[in-house]
C-alpha cells in the first residue's frame, strides 16, 4: 500500500493523521456548512448582518415551508425527474445495444463508429446550440420536457456506448461463441445472455447519467422556458431572483434542488464509483 | 411583394378589428387566451393576475391560462416562443427594443386598436413609443419615472437639501462622503443600471436631442459632448460617491446598504420604492427628488420607461388578446393595476387616477410638467440591444477604472461602426 | 409459434437470416444509436459551421456573409476585445483546471489509509462532485461577497483584506476556476483512490526494499502504475475545462466589464442572451472552440486507437 499504511507508523502519526482528518474534512466542506447553517437561519439575522454567527433562532420549518409550499420549487423538482429518468432509460437502452454491437462484432466500420460516439461526446457542447435549438423548435418540442429528454439521449449515448463497448469486451467471449454454437439468435444472445452480464455496467451507468442530467443548466436553459418544462437547476435561478438577496430562502432551496443527487449517490455508492472510475485501472 | 403581403395583412387585420368590435358588442368571447407575463415580482405578480382575474369574470366562456417567467429569463425567451409556442399576449418593452420582432413580423399591427378613440385620446402621450413605422405594435400597460431616491434622515442629519444643479449635488456629496457615506448606492453586475446613469448624465450634459441621436448612431462615442459627460460623471467617481464593489452586486443587492444608511441615495426606478418600504424604511426615511440640473442651457429630460403588451403574429385567439388589450388599458383597470399597493407605477390612461402616494405623485407632477426637454424610455431600450450591451459594459468598467476612458470610448466607437451600418 | 402458420415463406426467410445475421445484426442493434447521434449531435455540428457563414438574428432570413464572422473575430483579436479575453481565460482555464489532477492526487494519497470511518469520510471528501454547479456557483459566490463573505471574514483575521475576487478583472477568472476545481478535484480524487487499490503490492515492496521512499516512491513506482487514472483525469478535465459555462453564467455573468468571459460563454451571449441576437457570430465562436478542441480529441483518439492495437 501506498502511502505507507498509519499501521507501520509511530503512534504519533497516528494521532495527529485522526485529529487532521476531520479538520480537513471541515475545510473541505466549509462552504456547503456554510450553506447548510444559512438555510435554518431567520431572515432577520441577514438584515441584521449576522451571516456567520450562531442562528437566532431555528427556522428550518419556515424555510423549507417557503421552498416547498410557496414557490414553483416543487413542479422543478417533479420535472427534473420526469426529464431525467426517461433520459436514464432511453440513454442506457440505446447504448447497451450500441455497446453491444461494437463489442461483440468485428466488422470494418466498427472502430470508425466506435470513434464517432467517442468524439462526438468530446464535442463542447456548444457548437450544437444553436443548430438543436432551431430543430427543437421546429419539431415543435421547444419548451417541453420531451424536447429536452430527447436531446440529451442522443448526447449521452456517446459516452454511454463507450462505456457499455469497453464493458462488453471485457466480457468472456467463450460465452458468446458457445451460445452461437447451440444456434441461439443474436438478439436472444444480447437478451439472454448479455444483458444479464452488464447489470453491474447498467447500474453504474444509470446513477451516472441520473446525476449528470440533473445537474444540467446549459441545455435546460436553452430549450426550455418556464415552470412547466424547465428543470430545477434552471428553476434554482428563477427562485433565487424571486427571492432575490434573501439568503436563508435561497440556501433552502439551493439544497432541496442539490439533495436528489446527493442522495442518489450515497444510496448506489459502489456502482457510482464503480461507473466513474471505469477505465482508471487496467 | 412585401408591400403586397402587408396590404394583405392590413385587410385581416381590418376585418378582425370588426369582427372584435362585433364580439365587443354582443356575443361572448370563447376559446383559450394564453398570456405571458414576466412581472415575476411578488406584487406586480398579484397585480396582474388580479386584473387577468376581473377579465376573466366578464367573459366565462374564456379559458384563460397564465404564464409568469422570471423577468430575467422572458428577455432571452421571447424570442424563442414568439416563434415557436406563441401565446395570445405577451409583455414586453417599448421603442427600440420591440424593433427586432417588429421586424421579424412576430408582433402584431395593432393600428385598429389605436384608431379606437378610447385609446387614441386616451394613451395618445405613449404612442410614439409604441410606434415603429408608422404603425402601432402594441398597448402600454404602466410607466415609472426614474429619479434619485434618498434617504430623508441622513440628509437632515448632515443638514442637506434636495439639490437642483450640479454644485450642489457635489457639495451634498462631498459631505455625505465625509460622513463616512457612499453618496450614491448602485449595483451594475447586470449592467443596465449603469445604463441610468449614463443616460441622466448625457441628458442633463448635451440634452435629450444629442442623446438620441448618440442612440440612435449618429453621433460619435468619442466627441467632445461624450467625454464632457464623462468627465461629469467622473467627478461623482472620484469624489468616491458610489458603493464600492458595486460590480458584484445586482441592483436589489444594492439595496441594503441604503436601508443600514451606509448609502444615503439610489437613482432608480420607481419600483425601488416597494423593496426598501419592505426592509422597513418609513416614508419619513426615504424621499423623491428629480436629477439636478448639470448644463443650464439644455431641457430636462427624464427617463420613463414603459413596459407593454402584445399579440403575436403567430397568436391564435387574436380577438380575444385585442379584447384584453382594450381590457388592460382602460381607465378603470388602469388605476386598479397601477395603484400603490399593486405595480405602484403611473397609468397610461390619462381618464385613470394615480394613486395617492407620495413618489407616484411625485413623480407624475415631474413627468407631466418638469420634463420639457423629452421623455426617454432607457439607455437598453432606446439603443439597439447590441450596442446597448457593448456601451453598457463600458459604462461599468468607467465607474470602476475610470482612466480607461479613451479605451472604453474608442471600443464604442467601434462597435458604432458595426452595428449601425 | 408461427410456424405452423406460415411453414412455406418461413424456413429460406429463415435460412437467409441465419447466413447473413452475424452481418446484419450489429447494424440493427447499432441503428437507434447512431440515429439519435447523427440526428442530435453530428449533423447540427456540420449545421454549425454552414451556420457561421451567415448573418442571422434567429428571427428574420440568415444572410450569407462568407468568412465575415471570422473577419469579425480577427479584428476582435487584433483589438483585445471580448473574444480576445475569451480566448486568453480559455487558455487560463485549460492551465489552471489540470491543478484539479494534482490536488486529487494529494487528497487521494492522504485519504488512501484504513481507519475507522474512512469510508465515510472518502465519500465526503467526493460529495462536491455530485451537487450541480449552479449550487456550486451559488455557494461560492457568498464565499467571495466583498461584504459578508467568508474569505474576507478569514482574510480579517489575520489582518488582510478585504478582497473583491468577483469584482476584480484581474482576479475574477481565477476566483470562478477555484470554484470549478472543488468539484474536479473531488473527481480527480476518487479516479485516484481507485487506482490506489489496484497498485501491486509487490513492486511498493520491491520499491522499498530497494531504499525508495516518500517521493522517489511516488514518482517511480506509484504514478507509472496510476497511468491510466491519470489518462482518465487529464481527458475529463480538459473536456470539463473547455465546457466552463454554468458557473460563469452563475458566478459573475461575464463580468465585471466582460473579463471573466470563455468562448462558451461568449457565444451564448452573442446567439441567446438578452441582448444577443448574433447567431452566425456565435456559430464562428463555437467553431474556434471546436477546433481547440478537436487538437485534444485527436489526441485522445490516437492514445485510445493505439490501446486498441495492442
Amino acid at each position: 500500500m501506498f502511502p505507507t499504511p498509519l499501521e507501520k507508523r509511530p503512534p504519533s502519526a497516528r494521532i495527529t493523521y485522526q485529529t487532521f482528518l476531520p479538520l480537513a474534512l471541515i475545510m473541505w466542506l466549509l462552504p456547503l456548512i456554510a450553506v447548510a447553517v444559512f438555510s435554518i437561519k431567520p431572515g432577520a439575522d441577514f438584515t441584521n448582518a449576522n451571516y456567520w454567527g450562531m442562528p437566532s433562532s431555528f427556522d428550518f420549518f419556515e424555510n423549507y415551508g417557503q421552498v416547498f409550499f410557496n414557490s414553483d420549487m416543487p413542479r422543478y423538482l417533479l420535472n427534473s425527474f420526469l426529464i431525467t429518468v426517461p433520459t436514464v432509460i432511453g440513454a442506457v437502452a440505446l447504448s447497451a445495444m450500441a455497446g453491444f454491437a461494437l463489442g461483440v462484432y468485428k466488422f470494418k466500420a466498427n472502430i470508425w463508429i466506435f470513434f464517432m460516439f467517442v468524439a462526438g461526446n468530446f464535442v463542447p457542447f456548444q457548437i450544437l446550440m444553436v443548430p438543436v435549438r432551431d430543430l427543437t423548435l421546429d419539431l415543435g418540442l421547444y419548451n417541453t420536457k420531451t424536447g429536452l429528454v430527447l436531446f440529451h439521449i442522443a448526447f449521452q449515448t456517446g459516452f454511454c456506448t463507450l462505456f457499455m463497448r469497453n464493458f462488453i469486451k471485457a466480457l468472456p467471449y467463450e460465452l458468446i461463441e458457445a451460445a452461437r454454437v447451440e444456434g441461439i439468435s443474436e438478439i436472444r444472445i444480447f437478451w439472454y445472455v448479455v444483458l444479464p452480464l452488464m447489470k453491474p455496467a447498467l447500474a453504474a451507468l444509470a446513477v451516472l447519467i441520473f446525476t449528470f442530467i440533473w445537474n444540467d443548466y446549459f441545455w435546460a436553459v436553452v430549450l426550455t422556458q418556464g415552470p412547466e418544462s424547465q428543470p430545477v437547476t434552471a428553476g434554482i435561478t428563477a427562485f433565487n431572483s424571486q427571492f432575490r438577496a434573501m439568503y436563508h430562502l435561497m440556501s433552502a432551496g439551493s439544497i432541496v434542488a442539490a439533495l436528489p443527487p446527493v442522495a442518489m449517490f450515497f444510496l448506489m455508492q459502489k456502482h457510482f464509483i464503480a461507473g466513474l472510475t471505469l477505465g482508471a485501472v487496467k | 411583394m412585401t408591400s403586397l403581403k402587408s396590404t394583405l395583412l392590413a385587410a385581416l387585420a381590418g376585418s378582425t378589428m370588426l369582427a372584435g368590435a362585433a364580439f365587443a358588442d354582443g356575443h361572448a368571447l370563447s376559446g383559450d387566451l394564453k398570456i405571458f407575463l414576466d412581472t415575476s415580482n411578488p406584487a406586480p405578480r398579484a397585480a396582474m393576475e388580479a386584473s387577468i382575474a376581473r377579465f376573466g369574470e366578464q367573459h366565462p366562456d374564456l379559458n384563460i391560462e397564465t404564464t409568469v417567467i422570471d423577468r430575467e429569463a422572458y428577455k432571452t425567451q421571447i424570442r424563442n416562443f414568439l416563434t415557436a409556442d406563441a401565446p395570445d399576449v405577451a409583455t414586453w418593452y417599448a421603442a427600440n427594443r420591440m424593433r427586432p420582432y417588429v421586424e421579424a413580423g412576430l408582433f402584431e399591427d395593432v393600428s385598429d386598436l389605436w384608431q379606437e378613440p378610447e385609446i387614441a385620446e386616451n394613451l395618445a402621450s405613449t404612442k410614439g413609443a409604441m410606434t415603429i413605422d408608422g404603425k402601432q405594435w402594441g398597448v402600454p400597460y404602466t410607466y415609472y419615472q426614474w429619479g434619485v431616491y434618498y434617504r430623508e434622515d441622513i440628509f437632515k442629519e448632515l443638514g442637506l437639501s434636495e439639490p437642483t444643479n450640479w454644485e450642489e449635488e457635489k457639495a451634498n456629496c462631498a459631505k455625505i462622503v465625509a460622513s463616512g457615506r457612499a453618496c450614491y448606492t448602485i449595483g451594475t453586475k447586470f449592467l443596465w443600471t449603469a445604463g441610468g446613469w449614463f443616460d441622466y448624465l448625457n441628458m442633463r450634459t448635451n440634452g435629450f436631442d444629442f442623446h438620441m441621436q448618440l442612440l440612435q448612431g449618429d453621433a460619435s462615442w468619442e466627441s467632445e459632448e461624450v467625454r464632457a459627460t464623462f468627465a461629469n460623471w467622473r467627478e461623482l467617481i472620484d469624489m468616491g460617491g458610489f458603493l464600492e464593489n458595486h460590480q458584484t452586486y445586482s441592483w436589489q443587492e444594492a439595496l441594503p446598504f441604503m436601508v443600514n444608511g451606509e448609502a444615503a441615495a439610489y437613482l432608480m426606478g420607481n419600483f425601488a420604492v416597494a423593496p426598501l418600504r419592505e426592509a422597513g424604511l418609513s416614508d419619513d426615511q426615504i424621499d423623491f427628488y428629480q436629477f439636478p440640473a448639470i448644463n443650464p442651457d439644455v431641457e430636462l429630460a427624464e427617463d420613463a420607461p414603459t413596459d407593454t403588451f402584445h399579440i403575436p403574429a403567430n397568436a391564435a385567439n387574436k380577438d380575444a388578446a385585442r379584447a384584453f388589450l382594450r381590457h388592460v388599458v382602460s381607465a378603470e383597470e388602469q388605476t386598479i393595476i397601477n395603484a400603490g399597493d399593486a405595480l405602484g407605477q403611473l397609468p397610461v390612461n390619462a381618464q385613470s387616477s394615480v394613486d395617492d402616494d407620495e413618489f407616484l405623485n411625485q413623480g407624475f407632477e415631474m413627468l407631466s410638467s418638469n420634463s420639457p426637454g423629452g421623455v426617454a424610455q432607457f439607455f437598453d431600450r432606446d439603443a439597439p440591444a447590441e450596442m446597448a450591451k457593448v456601451a453598457m459594459e463600458g459604462f461599468q468598467e468607467f465607474m470602476v477604472k475610470p482612466d480607461n476612458l479613451d479605451r472604453i470610448l474608442s471600443k464604442l466607437e467601434r462597435a458604432r461602426g458595426r452595428i449601425y451600418e | 409459434m408461427t410456424t405452423a402458420a406460415l411453414p412455406n415463406n418461413s424456413i429460406p426467410d429463415r435460412s437467409f437470416w441465419q447466413r447473413n445475421q452475424q452481418t446484419w445484426a450489429p447494424w440493427l442493434f447499432l441503428a437507434p444509436a447512431i440515429l439519435f447521434f447523427a440526428f442530435y449531435v453530428i449533423f447540427p455540428v456540420f449545421q454549425s459551421f454552414n451556420l457561421s457563414l451567415y448573418e442571422w438574428d434567429g428571427l428574420g432570413e440568415a444572410e450569407y456573409i462568407g468568412l465575415r464572422n471570422y473577419e469579425d473575430l480577427y479584428y476582435e483579436f487584433i483589438d483585445r476585445d471580448a473574444f480576445y479575453t475569451s480566448l486568453k481565460n480559455n487558455i487560463i482555464w485549460l492551465v489552471m483546471y489540470l491543478l484539479a489532477i494534482p490536488a486529487g492526487l494529494f487528497i487521494a494519497l492522504f485519504l488512501n489509509q484504513t481507519v475507522t470511518g474512512i469510508r465515510l469520510y472518502k465519500s465526503l471528501f467526493f460529495f462536491p462532485f455530485v451537487i450541480s454547479q449552479v449550487v456550486v456557483g451559488l455557494v461560492f459566490t457568498w464565499f467571495y461577497d466583498p461584504a459578508f463573505g467568508i474569505l474576507n471574514v478569514v482574510l480579517g483575521w489575520v489582518g488582510l483584506g478585504p478582497v473583491n475576487i468577483l469584482g476584480n478583472e484581474y482576479t475574477v477568472t481565477y476566483g470562478i476556476i477555484l470554484a470549478g476545481l472543488w468539484p474536479q478535484t473531488a473527481y480527480c480524487m476518487i479516479l485516484y483512490l481507485t487506482g490506489l487499490n489496484a497498485v501491486n503490492p509487490e513492486q511498493i515492496e520491491a520499491g522499498r526494499l530497494d531504499g525508495a521512499k516518500g517521493w522517489r516512491m511516488l514518482w517511480h513506482v506509484v504514478l507509472p502504475q496510476l497511468k491510466p487514472a491519470t489518462f482518465i483525469a487529464f481527458v475529463v478535465t480538459i473536456i470539463g475545462a473547455l465546457r466552463s459555462f454554468d458557473l460563469i453564467s452563475i458566478m459573475t455573468g461575464g463580468g465585471p466589464f466582460g473579463s471573466s468571459r470563455v468562448l462558451a460563454y461568449y457565444m451564448f451571449e452573442v446567439a441567446l442572451s438578452e441582448y444577443g441576437f448574433r447567431m452566425g457570430y456565435g456559430a464562428a465562436i463555437a467553431v474556434v472552440l471546436f477546433a481547440i478542441m478537436m487538437v485534444f480529441i485527436c489526441y485522445f483518439l490516437w492514445s485510445m486507437y493505439r490501446e486498441e492495437r495492442r
